[in-house]
């Protein structure tokens, strides 16, 4: 299963990551080659099997609306590489 | 010459509106929900910070209440439902994606009845949806560079969607549904719904088309609004902007567009027109939500006597005229306020009396203290209300002695007889009394005497009210009114 050059460049857009022309084609192999390793996928029978968004056989997994201490915020404020007025500060970002 | 009739547009709109819901804890941790007062960055943990390897656990309270939203909508509430990843990259995203609903919520359709432009009238709904907030950022410049700063308090609050069909007609319509929208959630009481604390924010979808046609026109996305009354201003500036583009030809570009208070008008925001790929799929950190019928029963008999219905058992209990019981059955705490006030007057009787209270002067005194005030947050409580409306009914103090034993209570919060003992308000309904200050009024005001003589009866009103005037509003109307025709037949 071929990805095209353009289906590419519009996945990369989506993750917001600039590729050269020869990325482009790499990446274009790679991924190619790991939709057709997934394709083994498709020779299982399914028809008896009802669609699920879960593959363990798990439902209801939540807890009682409490709340326990949150973190303290020097240690997350600690990771940041900026900071500012206990903000994390980043460069400006435009949507889209 | 016949002019060409100009085409008559009308307006189709939906909205999309977000609440933030009141649970303890955020959507998928055990951080602090209520971050409003909260330094940035102290109701966060590894969960809500996006911290790779984490799990999000989901808050039962959250489902329940969404739930109790759908169902007070008459929604569908599926015996499966599940949460989905969001994909977008921006920073307001603490994981790059957002754990949302997205073919499987919780709720679906469902209605909410509203008043129209011509009556009453159903707007539908799509569905309801469970999801977390984002992350809250503030866009600064420091002369070197442009930035952006994180507070992730927000980050995780859990945030029902409520999607409706395009139901309505105008923008006194869409402001009609936003308003009754906000009054159920608040009698829920599953969210503040208040929008300057941006726990209820709305985006309007709209379109035109020649009156009398079915298919839609482009839609236009609107936002920014951050009240009603600009939410109906938004419509209204689309109507007028749209239609003169149409009358002469040119075409409606499929836009979003934010609402500029200042102004009234609309303005595009370009950096939106590309359409979004979200790249939705099933969270697989959370194993399917199933709602037992059960549970669903049990939620139903969580819901409170609903608005629509505490006004129509108000009309019917107490005899309280349509707008009355609206304006009672507002909130939730007025319309407790009143019963107890009535069940403090001793005598169902004077419900009619006490709603008078409640609607006139003590809304008043409510009124400066703040748009959203409750008798709760006055010295005054339902039993002075009450207490107020008994003593003006068996006669105990005039109607006009009684305004200034509310003000009284009001400053103090003492009781309405204590108060009516202390200032010597107890209505004065002494013959002998009453007809000394009458005959004083009488010598006082020839002109009036005259008037009344000759035929003019209403000049007795004028009397009566030098009489009260005189004993400082304490004398018995009937007494007094009696006292001087008495006097006035005799010198005839
Ligand atoms: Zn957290």
């Amino acid at each position: 299963m071929a990805l095209t050059a353009d289906e590419v460049r519009y996945i990369a857009r989506l993750a917001r990551v600039a590729l050269t022309g020869d990325e482009v084609e790499r990446m274009r192999e790679q991924l190619s080659n790991i939709l057709d390793h997934f394709q083994a996928l498709n020779d299982v029978p399914t028809d008896d099997v009802p669609p699920t968004a879960q593959s363990l056989d798990l439902a209801n997994v939540d807890r009682p609306d409490q709340t326990h201490p949150p973190a303290d915020r020097e240690q997350v404020l600690a990771n940041a590489p900026r900071r500012e007025n206990g903000f994390l500060r980043v460069r400006a970002v435009l949507e889209a | 010459m016949t002019t060409k009739a100009r085409t008559e547009y009308e307006v189709v709109v939906g909205v999309e509106v977000h609440v933030q819901l009141k649970t303890r804890s955020k959507m998928f941790c055990a951080c602090p929900r209520d971050y409003y007062n909260a330094e940035p960055n102290t109701h966060v943990c590894p969960v809500c910070l996006g911290a790779p390897g984490v799990l999000p656990v989901i808050n039962r309270e959250a489902v329940h209440f969404t739930i109790l939203a759908g169902l007070a909508m008459g929604c569908e509430i599926p015996a499966e439902s599940k949460f989905d990843r969001k994909n977008y990259p921006y920073p307001d995203l603490m994981k790059g994606y957002q754990i949302s609903q997205y073919d499987r919520p919780l709720c679906v359709g469902g209605a909410l009845e509203i008043e129209g432009d011509d009556g009453p009238k159903t707007v539908r709904l799509e569905r309801i949806h469970l999801e977390e907030d984002t992350a809250r950022l503030l866009h600064r410049d420091d002369g070197a560079e442009p930035y952006s700063l994180i507070d992730v308090n927000r980050s995780g609050v859990p945030l029902m969607e409520l999607v409706t069909k395009p139901d309505m007609r105008s923008g006194h319509e869409t402001a009609a549904f936003l308003r009754t929208l906000r009054q159920l959630l608040r009698y829920l009481e599953i969210s503040d719904a208040d929008m300057e604390k941006g726990s209820f924010r709305f985006d309007v979808n709209l379109s035109l088309r020649p009156r009398g046609t079915q298919p839609l026109g482009t839609k236009v996305e609107l936002k920014n609004m951050n009240s009603f009354r600009s939410a109906q201003r938004g419509v209204e500036f689309e109507v007028q902007r749209q239609s003169a583009i149409l009358e002469s030809g040119g075409r409606i570009l499929l836009e979003t567009r934010g609402f500029v208070d200042a102004t009234g008008e609309t303005a595009s925001q370009r950096s939106k027109e590309e359409a979004h790929d979200y790249r939705y799929f099933p969270e697989p950190d959370l194993p399917p939500l199933r709602i037992p019928a059960e549970e669903v029963a049990a939620l139903r008999e969580r819901l409170p006597e609903l608005p629509d219905a505490k006004r129509a058992r108000f009309e019917r209990e107490y005899g309280l005229p349509h707008d009355e019981a609206a304006l009672l059955a507002e909130t939730r705490a007025r319309a407790g306020a009143f019963e107890e006030a009535v069940r403090a007057a001793g005598d169902p009787k004077r419900a009619r009396a006490v709603a008078h209270w409640l609607i006139g002067d003590v809304a008043r005194h409510l009124n400066a203290l703040g748009a959203d005030a409750e008798l709760a947050d006055t010295r005054v409580t339902p039993a002075h209300i009450g207490e107020l409306a008994r003593l003006v009914e068996e006669r105990t103090v005039t109607a006009s002695s009684a305004k200034e034993v509310l003000d009284a209570a009001f400053e103090s919060g003492e009781m309405p007889a204590a108060i009516v003992e202390a200032r010597g308000l107890r209505i004065v309904s002494d013959a002998g009394a009453i007809d000394e200050v009458a005959r004083r009024v009488i010598e006082a005001n020839p002109k009036a005497v005259d008037d009344y003589r000759g035929g003019k009866e209403s000049a007795i009103k004028f009397l009566v009210g030098q009489v009260m005037r005189e004993m400082r509003g304490r004398a018995d109307p009937n007494g007094a009114t009696e006292a001087l025709r008495s006097h006035l037949e005799a010198g005839r």
